[in-house]
């Protein structure tokens, strides 16, 4: 009895004991969720199970990166559906970025006109809310002349308000080898930059790293196109009945959702990165100029990796949240996952189903996401020696 | 043991009819059900309707409200009350309406609903005549001049999602043989903005919304044009719950009586000189032969005053959706069936 009590006073079974007893009550609730809905479903004759995914789906999409058709399974048009999320917010990414280095580093320019324009922007762009810029940008697509009418930017790229339409290399067997080529150029550029910085870094003497790069990257596909025969046909988009045919095309949907949640999260981007800068003592560039540093070396090789210890956390929030405001695509009409697995319970009536599996995905690719760039920011982050 | 279930099931269906038909003998004092008694009693019909679908249920400038399923609950409490105006007007959404039905908060639901064996039977609703019959069709700009849906191959089209619309146009296409790319977006006026806008060559939908967008949305109304096929059967028809087989009685009838009279050529201007009419037919619609009334609980002038208050149901359309409204709907398949439609009142006598 003295030992149950003294064991009992311990701080590290009371740990033990009290840690358990909370994961045993969160099971039970959990537990108690999931069997009081699949009692309650099949109480109501609701079919449970994903067996639904096997079956065919019966309902068209819009677009879509892999070949589908109605005939084609509900997994079959899920994964249509998380490609088109995969795509848009990795596009989304990208350009976000890029925007939002833009508008901070502008933002912090000593000229009044481009710093009051970055601050106008940013003030604008992250106080209205995404939905409504979201149907701006769909209506402002919807806007442009129809197709009978498209306007033609340069030959053969024609803007309609069934998007963009444009020329596309007709598909040849040599364009693998062309491909594989390119694949060759980049790995050998990055290798070139490597060694580069441990020479430089071991001498003190520059190297050419930017030209060798390029050429690296260009050379060899070129080298491949001319090696295959120099196959350069093109398949031309042309009028024929209700819309264009041929060539390849980007629809006012996606540039719509691609676009505003770029533009959008670039506004929060912008303040990131310029807080990152800022961030950065005024006497790192000042000895910087010291040593003889040009501007743009400066920037580089001291501003950047100082500053991006700031700006990488808060990035990768950024990041997650563009992907999940991605899912706003229903009300535009671009068929992303959610569209598609609305349509899908809709359909099976099998909505506990549709959810988690789109909850599991939203949560798979934040995970990815902020995964890559905790290693990103381990990489980045200040070495202490 | 299956043997004595199925004996004592016959047993009960015995005593249930023996019950029926002790009730029917008995005429005049047939057992009121919960419903047909609770309106009676409060006095007025709880009517479930759209919360606003022009033509079928919408308030206008001035609150009344007006439309095809409005003149069903009006048609019911003219019946029972020798009133029309005595309804209180319930507006629903598609996902509150059959809860609202169930719980008894609403008497009787008039919002354009399509009768399903699924609600009729696993629901928990008995369904009236149908009053009108749609199907999903396609709206497309006039300028295309197409004659039918035959033509649409390559078309892109603005879908809504929600009910089977999608599965629908996808199957519709498929068995002919065509392509098409489909624009999902699931706000309506976002959708029918981009349909105007031109973003879609085709907007597909139930015939009857379709003709109220273009009314209500349309620049333009005559610029665009409903093609003929509709590729699904929606019979929207009113319904109530079950277990009061009086008031489900007093619904079906109601709504016969405004078929019959366009039948027999009654409308509202000419049903009182219709009152000394020689037809034998005509004289027990209106209640000059009794009996009718009598065996649905209610006075015999109930049908007369449908007839007088709301109209026959030629009047009710084309005063709603056709010629008279901004839809301009054709009869189609709601005209009569001595006019090759599908509306026919079985005798009332």
């Amino acid at each position: 009895m003295s030992n149950l009590a003294k064991a009992l006073n311990s701080a590290r079974v009371r740990g033990w004991l009290y840690q358990g007893l909370f994961l045993a009550c969160a099971l039970a609730v959990a537990w108690y969720l999931v069997s009081n809905t699949l009692t309650n479903l099949s109480t109501r004759g609701v079919a449970t199970g994903f067996g639904f995914l096997e079956r065919e789906a019966g309902f068209e999409i819009g677009e879509s990166l892999v070949s589908y058709s109605a005939s084609d399974t509900y997994l079959k048009a899920l994964a249509v559906g998380l490609l088109n999320t995969l795509a848009v917010s990795a596009a989304g990414v990208v350009l976000a970025t890029v925007l939002g280095v833009l508008i901070g580093v502008a933002r912090l320019s000593s000229n009044w006109m481009v710093s009051r324009f970055a601050t106008l922007y940013v003030e604008t762009i992250r106080n209205v809310p995404l939905l409504l810029q979201l149907v701006v940008w769909y209506t402002i697509m919807n806007r442009l002349p129809s197709p009978r009418e498209a306007l033609e930017v340069v030959p053969h790229v024609f803007l309609s308000n069934r998007g963009m339409k444009f020329p596309v290399l007709a598909e040849h067997a040599g364009h693998g080898w062309v491909l594989l080529a390119l694949v060759a150029g980049i790995a050998a550029a990055i290798a070139a930059v490597r060694y580069g910085r441990r020479r430089r870094e071991a001498t003190g003497r520059p190297f050419p790293t930017l030209p060798l790069a390029i050429a690296a990257v260009l050379l060899p596909p070129v080298a491949a196109f001319v090696a295959t025969g120099a196959p350069l046909a093109f398949d031309v988009p042309e009028l024929t009945g209700f819309n264009f045919e041929g060539g390849g095309s980007v629809t006012p949907e996606f540039t719509a959702l691609l676009v505003g949640l770029s533009v959008y999260t670039a506004g929060f981007i912008a303040e990131i990165v310029r807080s990152g800068i800022l961030a950065v003592p005024h006497g790192q560039t000042e000895a910087a100029l010291a040593l003889g540093l040009k501007p743009a070396q400066i920037l580089r090789l001291v501003i950047l990796p100082q500053a991006l210890r700031v700006i990488v956390p808060p990035l990768t929030s950024q990041y997650l949240n563009l992907t999940k405001n991605s899912s706003l695509a229903v009300a535009i009409g671009y068929p992303d996952l959610v569209s598609v697995s609305n349509t899908s319970a809709n359909q099976t009536g099998q909505v506990v189903e549709a959810v988690a599996m789109m909850m599991a995905v939203y949560l798979i690719i934040s995970l990815c996401i902020s995964g890559f760039m905790n290693w990103y920011n381990r990489k980045v982050a200040l070495v202490t020696r | 043991m299956k043997t004595s279930l199925r004996s004592l099931a016959a047993a009960a269906t015995l005593s249930v009819s023996a019950i029926a038909l002790s009730a029917l003998t008995m005429a005049g004092t047939a057992q009121a059900g919960a419903t047909f008694d609770g309106v009676k009693q409060k006095g007025y019909v709880q009517c479930g309707v759209n919360l606003g679908l022009y033509g079928f249920s919408a308030p206008d400038d001035k609150g009344h409200w007006a439309g095809l399923d409005v003149d069903m609950c009006r048609a019911v409490a003219a019946a029972m009350f020798g009133d029309s105006e005595k309804v209180k007007y319930t507006p629903l959404s598609a996902q509150q309406r059959l809860p609202a039905l169930q719980s008894g908060e609403i008497d009787l639901l008039a919002r354009n609903t399509t009768r399903t064996l699924t609600r009729d039977t696993a629901n928990g609703l008995n369904f009236g005549p149908t009053n009108y019959y749609d199907g999903q069709g396609f709206m497309v700009s006039a300028k295309l001049g197409l004659k039918s849906a035959k033509q649409l191959n390559g078309a892109t089209v603005c879908v809504l999602p929600g009910t089977t619309t999608e599965q629908n146009v996808s199957d519709y296409f498929r068995a002919n043989k065509m392509n098409f790319k489909p624009v999902v977006i699931e706000k309506n006026e976002e959708l029918n903005k981009a349909f105007f806008a031109g973003r879609c060559d085709a907007l597909t939908s139930d015939a009857s919304q379709l003709a109220a967008i273009r009314a209500a949305e349309a620049q333009n109304p005559n610029d665009y044009v409903i093609l003929p096929e509709l590729i699904s059967k929606e019979p929207l028809s009113p319904a109530v719950r079950q277990g009061d087989e009086e008031w489900t009685n007093l619904v079906t009838w109601a709504f016969y009586v405004m078929v019959q009279a366009e039948e027999k050529g009654l409308t509202s201007e000419n049903v009182d000189n219709a009152l000394t009419s020689p037809d034998p037919d005509v004289k027990r619609l209106l209640g000059v032969t009794a009996g009718n009334g009598k065996a649905l609980n209610v006075d015999e002038k109930w049908a007369y005053n449908i007839v007088k208050q709301v109209g026959n149901y030629g009047e009710s359309y084309e005063r709603n959706v056709g010629a008279g409204s901004k839809l301009k709907m054709a009869r189609g398949q709601n005209a009569l069936y001595t006019d090759g439609g599908l509306m026919y009142a079985p005798p009332l006598k």
